[in-house]
Parts: structure tokens; sequence; C-alpha cells
């Protein structure tokens, strides 16, 4: 028990969520960080379905690594994450159909995030299968987080409500406050996901 | 025709690849430091996208379908487009290689001018977000949506244009990106940040054009 919890894989697990960033630092996956943040619900369902797929992707993945000719792996890395995407885009639509909706195109198109074929690259073809789940799952979260605060703050900017109820009081309407149709645009995503980087960057240089 | 055309221009303009979906938007911001680049990845990922979408459309509608052609004559009538996902991303990594190839063989300084970019297309979000975007518009109606898609000639209007405005807008960025080089921006926001703000207000002025009723 002692080894799989050692110091290297807890780095491992932990380098993606601040300092390794995929989204902040390496700019991986920004599609569908952009497209799905308009509210809060899809946000938290597309991270924890990015999640999963690069926790199994990169499990399978590890343990075919061995196997795999090294000429033809981009086609079989792909087949295997798209088969991960078929079956979590059937779950969303048996269990959670309305934001499976609202998702649209994006779940499948989890098939050509950057994070995922990234992370099988550099990580799960040289590593072995239980430090590739754990680097997936960070990787996952470390997505996951900067999804969920950039729907935070569209949602409760745009619509004033935070996964679809009011938190806005109606006093705050009646003195004049409007809610801000911006947000909802495409746009905004953009420049929210600037300044999110920027602070990151801020934040992280005063520290060193 | 006219469909045919306001399809055209609406996915240059009204459904901008980048602007309005964000597709393909990783290569976007890391190809997008010189004019010259950004341009051929342009072309590169119009040409694939000219390919792929109809040949796309066509498996969706002759093979996957249960009413296809294809299938009701092999396969009787199944439906199979829970297979859609897997058979579009292998059709892309498959295109995307023989593109190569065919470039290779026929056209070298094309092929040195492409560098790298051409395998790296296969992951491209543009390109399978163009077929997925395909496969929900087969099921609108042409008389009243301008974004359907009902034969295959549809399918060339659409990846035309939407390649098309993928093209202006990275080398509209890759312009501003070059100027930018002059300019003195906060140490943290330098980069990415920076280049994240100029593609929202981009984005932004592409927002006019989507009262545009075609």
């Amino acid at each position: 028990m002692g080894k799989l919890f050692s110091k290297e894989n807890q780095e491992v697990f932990s380098n993606p969520l601040n300092l390794n960033n995929p989204v902040v630092v390496q700019v991986l996956g920004i599609c569908s960080a952009l497209a799905v943040t308009s509210q809060l619900k899809p946000a938290i369902v597309m991270g924890l379905s990015v999640t999963v797929i690069t926790a199994f992707s990169n499990l399978i993945i590890s343990l075919l690594r061995k196997t795999i000719p090294n000429r033809i792996r981009i086609i079989v890395q792909l087949v295997v994450v798209a088969a991960l995407v078929t079956i979590v885009s059937m779950i969303l639509k048996a269990y959670v159909y309305d934001v499976s909706v609202m998702l649209s195109v994006y779940v499948g198109l989890i098939i050509t995030n950057c994070i995922l074929m990234g992370r099988l690259e550099a990580f799960a073809m040289q590593n072995g299968p239980w430090e590739s789940f754990l680097d997936g799952i960070g990787n996952g979260i470390g997505y996951a987080i900067i999804l969920v605060v950039v729907g935070f703050v569209r949602e409760l900017l745009g619509a004033g409500s935070i996964l679809g109820f009011k938190v806005l009081p109606q006093a705050v309407y009646d003195a004049g406050y409007m809610n801000n149709g911006m947000m909802t645009m495409p746009a905004m995503a953009l420049i929210l996901l600037g300044c999110v980087i920027w602070a990151h960057r801020a934040y992280n240089d005063e520290k060193k | 025709m006219e469909h045919f055309f306001s399809l055209f221009v609406r996915s240059i303009f009204v459904d901008n690849m980048i602007f309005s979906f964000f597709l393909g938007m990783c290569s976007y911001l890391a190809v997008s430091k010189t004019v010259k680049t950004a341009m051929g990845l342009g072309i590169a990922v119009t040409f694939v996208l000219l390919i792929t979408v109809p040949v796309d459309y066509l498996l969706q509608t002759q093979v996957l379908d249960e009413n296809g052609a294809f299938n009701q004559a092999v396969l009787g009538g199944q439906d199979l487009t829970f297979l859609a996902f897997i058979l579009f991303i292998a059709v892309i990594a498959g295109i995307v290689q023989l593109v190569e190839m065919v470039v290779e063989r026929f056209s070298p300084s094309l092929y040195a001018s492409l560098g790298i970019f051409l395998p790296l297309i296969a992951v491209n979000c543009a390109i399978m977000g163009a077929s997925l975007f395909m496969q929900q518009r087969i099921l609108m109606d042409p008389a009243t949506e301008t974004k359907a898609i009902g034969c295959i000639g549809d399918t060339f209007a659409y990846a035309l244009g939407s390649g098309i405005g993928w093209l202006l807008a990275i080398v509209g960025l890759a312009a501003i990106r070059e100027k930018m080089a002059y300019t003195n921006v906060p140490k943290p926001l330098q980069g990415l940040g920076i280049t994240f703000i100029t593609v929202g207000l981009m984005a932004m002025a592409f927002m006019c054009l989507s009262g545009l009723d075609l």
C-alpha cells in the first residue's frame, strides 16, 4: 500500500491540479473548456466525463503499451478513446438527458481533446498502469477545476443563478441591477479564461 | 442554389468554427505566431475538411443509418449510429494519412511547407466537430433552416465555408500577434493570456454578424 501512495505518485496526481494544469499552463483541451461553460451544470458534467475518460484511457493504453506497434499507436489510441467516449455519451443520454442535449457535439469532441492524446503520448506510453491512472485522474480534475471556475462566474453574472437556482435576491434587481447577457456569449468565455490564466500566473510567480 | 450559397456564407461568418464554437482552438493558439504558417495550416484544414465531411456524410446516411441504401442491402436495416464516433475518427485519421501521402507524391513543395501540420490535423477538433455538426444538421428541415444539410452538395458548401472561416480567423489572429510583439503587456498576461483576450475581442467583432439572416 505504501508504494501505491508514495511521494512520486502523489506528485503525479497533484501536479496537474495547479503547477502543471492542462488548461491554463499546457493550453490543452481549450475547445470544450470554453464551449460548455455558459452554465455550471454542463461544466461539472463535462469535467467529470473527461476525468473518467482520461483515467481509463490512460489505464488501458498503459496496459497495452508494450504490445502496440509504434507506427500505428495514434490510431490505436484514438480507437480506445473513441470507444470510451461512446460509452460515456450513452450513459449521459440515459441518465442526464437534458445535460447531454446542452453539451451536444462537445461530448463527441472529447475524442479529439488534446489533453487525452497529450497524456497518452507523454505519460501512459512510458509509465505503469497505476501511475497512468493517477495521472489521468489528476489531469481530468485539473481540467474540471478550470471549467467549474469559468462556469461559476459565467452563470452567476450571466443569469444570476448557480446550478439553476436563483441566488441574487429580487431586491438587487429592483435596485437596478441587470444580468450581463454578454457573459453567456462565446466571446466572454475567451476573455474570462484569459483572466483566469492571468491570475494563475501572477499567483504562481509571486510564490516563487 | 440559394440554399447552397447561404449555407456557405453562414458557415464562414455566422457559425464561425473558432468564434462561435471554439473548434480547433489548440492548434489555433499554438500555430498563430506568424502569418505564413497560419496560412499553411488554414489551407490544410480546409482541404481535409473538404474531403472528410462529404465522406462522413455518405457513411452516416448510407451505412450507419438504418434506412441507408448500403445498410438495407448488406446489413438488413440495423441502426448502427452508435458507431459514429469510432468510424468518423477512423475516417479522419485515415484520410489525413492518405492526403499526406498524395501531397508528398504530387507536390513536394506544398508538403514541405505544410510540414508537421498535416499529421496533426487528425486530432484537430475542427475536423471532428464539422462531422458531428453535419450529423446533427441532417435531421433539420432544409425548407425552414438555412443550417440544414440535405444532400452531398450541401456538405461541400458547409466544409468549404467552415474551412475558410477557420482560415480567416487564424490568419487574422496571426497578423495581430505579429504586431503585438512590439507592445508592452503586463508580465503575467504575456503570451497566452493576452492572446485569449485578443481572440475574445475578435469574437465580439464577429458577433455583429450573428444577426445576419440568410
